[in-house]
């Protein structure tokens, strides 16, 4: 999904999905995120690599954490940074994605960061603007830059990103972040455990990749390198997915007594924001062995080379 | 009824053992140690042990206390009509020593702590053991989901709305989805909601002479052969109550062949009724399902010989005579029937369908099986729940003259063979039939 649509007769880049991609493909946006995770630190980041550049943060769908990450690391680069964040009322007054991707071209976009909440909008932007397209989450499809910030934080803590088993737990079936994980553990080598409730996992997710489903979290997270909650959106409850938040933490959460039976000093990742008490417990998301915090650290840096890459790759007219 | 503790040991004597396991009657004695089956032998084999009780069995059959899996009772919430020890004093003089309870009560049992008051107070009682099902979803409305795994811990063996059946599709496979995880059983009410609401007779020439509103017997089979898809699709556990109709039957007999996980239980009044009950507008024959014509009975008769059928329970159901003194349609839906659960489903026995063997079966160690329950066996270590039984002895059904508050028997002037002489729990005797 990501780099060059062979048959576009004006080649241009995107990151779309995780999907598809090979760890050959994979391993320059981490290294170079690796770079940058750096390089912030040390508030030595080139301000030049995305001078003259505009990138628009174009969101059908609210997320001040993944907005703020993707402004930050395009500011952090130089970059002329637009947000627009498009309220679905306005879009229902009539302008179609379509209209919307005139709209940019005509305003010379170079790098369009998209969110929405339909599944394949961003691949369909994609298709009618000049701009590379970065999707930052669609739907419950993809959301290729949390599971390129994941692997970042997992490498470095673990060292590799092959041969790992990674529980992710809660929510997944209607998670792109999940999706996103599953391609790119796969991708690189390692296992994935999906574990929760049969509502929240369905069966077909094994045939993503290297999966294996689980219905407990006891037989799930035992000897896993790391551990990943997904956030439980109060509407799973109304829809009839899961009875309560009281029963779902009590069968389904993280906590200390299940995080026991990971590996000793397993990870805990959380792609946020957290409901504490309801997929993960305070002391866990607390707890030394969580990254949570390094995760949107992590986030930045990985922003700031999937921009930096696309734009470097990207074919002038 | 004075003490509270059974006799260190106790043996019956003269007696012919059901064992449930090896589906066999045959003489033997029974010894109980401490309220707890502690072994068998064959007759006069020795004495009884030192200072133990004997009980001269005078020839009848010894079984395991009944297992009846589908009991509802007026507590909480309509205490007027049954209360719990008034349904336990049913139940023992049924031979009934077990039982499992709807969760359509009021408040429904949807939450954890109902769960374990039921079961305290079936204990209290000292008569049955109350096995509660928990509500399928909050407060039985079929809308939300309930808190099915909380609940399973307390101690809910299985899950349903009683007498409701799910009504949306996607929230059935939901609510089988989830139960398929934490291994719970969902206990469906095979009745399309839709095509029953407001009906209360089978449709035929029989309800529209009598101009009643009527339920098409295809809306068992329409949700049977629905659920039944809804359990492939999931890999849940699903069990049809009360099942009354040849059609589900058939969809529940080839379900089974293809190896899915369905299970079923019917009640006396499908293989002992017909329709024809109904002609005077007697309400005490209104029941949920409503009785069916002759040929489904005669359906359900053949599904408890060959195996279709994997439990009877008594679909007890109270009601004050109140509630049953209105016009029929009005009348409320439903007959108790655990005083004469041993005799209906006898006459099939005297009937050539099915074997003694087999109907004691589908009373004790059929339904205990379903929902892993530990009772109808004769095994050493069990409990000593016991029915002792003569199976010639007749007895007519008075409503009004039954153990137990609720007198709404759709068997009323029945005669019956086979006469419960005595029920123990635990050891301790809690029924004695009159002498015949």
């Amino acid at each position: 999904m990501a780099e060059t649509a062979a048959r576009d007769p004006l080649p241009r880049h995107h990151l779309l999905g995780i999907e598809g991609m090979t760890q050959a493909e994979i391993e320059p946006y981490l290294d170079l995120a690796a770079s940058y995770a750096l390089l912030s630190r040390s508030r030595t980041a080139p301000r030049d690599a995305l001078r003259g550049r505009t990138l628009i943060n174009l969101f059908f769908e609210d997320s001040t954490r993944t907005r703020t990450s993707f402004e930050l690391a395009g500011k952090r680069l130089g970059a002329d940074v637009i947000n627009m964040t498009v309220a679905t009322s306005s879009v229902n007054k009539g302008e179609t994605l379509l209209d919307t991707a005139a709209t940019l071209n005509a305003m010379r976009c170079d790098l369009l960061v998209v969110r929405h909440a339909a599944s394949g909008a961003p691949a369909l932007l994609a298709r009618k603007v000049e701009a590379s397209v970065v999707n930052a989450g669609d739907g419950m499809h993809e959301h290729p830059t949390q599971a390129l910030l994941d692997a970042l934080t997992l490498r470095r803590h673990l060292g590799t990103l092959t041969g790992l088993t990674v529980a992710i737990c809660g929510d997944v079936g209607h998670s792109r972040v999940a999706r996103s994980n599953i391609h790119l553990l796969t991708a690189m080598g390692s296992h994935v455990r999906v574990v929760g409730p049969p509502t929240l996992v369905p069966e077909a997710i094994a045939r993503l990749g290297a999966v294996e489903v689980f219905h407990t979290m006891e037989e799930g997270l035992r000897d896993v390198d790391a551990v990943m909650a997904l956030r439980l959106q109060r509407e799973r409850m109304g829809a009839g997915l899961v009875p309560s938040a009281r029963e779902f933490f009590r069968f389904y959460g993280l906590d200390g007594r299940r995080l026991a039976l990971a590996k000793p000093g397993a990870l805990v990742l959380h792609p946020g924001p957290m409901n504490r008490g309801v997929e993960i417990a305070s002391d866990v998301a607390d707890s030394v062995q969580s990254v949570i915090q390094e995760q949107v650290e992590m986030g930045v840096a990985v922003r700031m080379a999937v921009l930096d890459r696309l734009s470097r790759m990207r074919v002038p007219a | 009824m004075s003490p509270t503790a059974p006799p260190a040991a106790l043996v019956f004597e003269n007696v012919r053992l059901f064992d449930p396991e090896a589906q066999t009657i045959a003489p033997g004695r029974l010894l109980l140690r401490d309220g707890r089956i502690a072994g068998r032998d064959t007759p006069g084999a020795e004495g009884a042990p030192e200072g133990g009780v004997t009980v001269d069995g005078g020839g009848a059959i010894l079984s395991p206390g009944f297992v009846d899996m589908r009991v509802a009772i007026g507590e909480p919430g309509f205490e007027y009509r049954e209360t719990i020890a008034s349904c336990a004093r049913a139940a023992a003089a049924g031979g009934v020593t077990t039982i499992g309870v709807l969760p359509n009560s009021r408040p429904a049992i949807d939450d954890p702590s109902l769960v374990r008051l039921l079961r305290s107070r079936g204990e209290e009682t000292g008569l049955v053991t109350i096995l509660p099902y928990g509500a399928l979803t909050k407060g039985c409305d079929g809308e939300e989901m309930a808190e099915l795994a909380m609940l399973r811990e307390a101690g809910a063996i299985a899950f349903t709305d009683g007498t409701r059946a799910i009504a949306d599709t996607k929230r059935m496979r939901q609510l089988l989805a989830y139960a398929r995880g934490i291994g719970a059983i969902v206990v469906q009410h095979p009745e399309d909601p839709s095509l029953a609401r407001g009906g209360c007779a089978t449709a035929g020439p029989l309800a529209t002479t009598l101009g009643l509103p009527q339920i098409p017997a295809a809306a068992e089979a329409i949700l049977i052969a629905r659920d039944i898809r809804l359990a492939e699709m999931t890999g849940a556990r699903l069990h049809f109550s009360h099942v009354s109709t040849g059609e589900g039957l058939d969809l529940i007999r080839a379900a089974k062949m293809r190896g899915l996980a369905i299970t079923c239980d019917t009640a006396p009044p499908y293989f002992a009724l017909n329709e024809e009950e109904i002609r005077d507008y007697r309400t005490y024959a209104k029941l949920s399902p409503p009785l069916r014509c002759e040929a489904d009975r005669l359906a359900v008769c053949a599904a408890l010989a060959d195996g279709t059928i994997d439990a009877i329970a008594s679909d007890h159901t109270p009601w004050d005579a109140d509630d049953k003194r209105l016009p029929f349609a009005q009348a409320a839906a439903g007959g108790t029937g655990l005083v004469t659960l041993l005799g209906v489903t006898l006459e099939r026995v005297t009937a050539g369908d099915i074997t003694l063997e087999r109907a004691l079966h589908l009373l004790t160690a059929g339904p205990a099986h379903l929902f892993g329950v530990a009772a109808g066996s004769l095994a050493q270590g069990q409990p000593g729940d016991l029915c002792l039984f003569d199976p010639e002895a007749e007895w007519t059904v008075h409503a009004r003259e039954l153990p137990g508050r609720a007198q709404n028997t759709p068997f009323d002037r029945r005669t019956l063979r086979g006469r419960v002489l005595g029920t123990w729990k635990a050891g301790l005797r809690v029924f004695e039939g009159a002498a015949s």
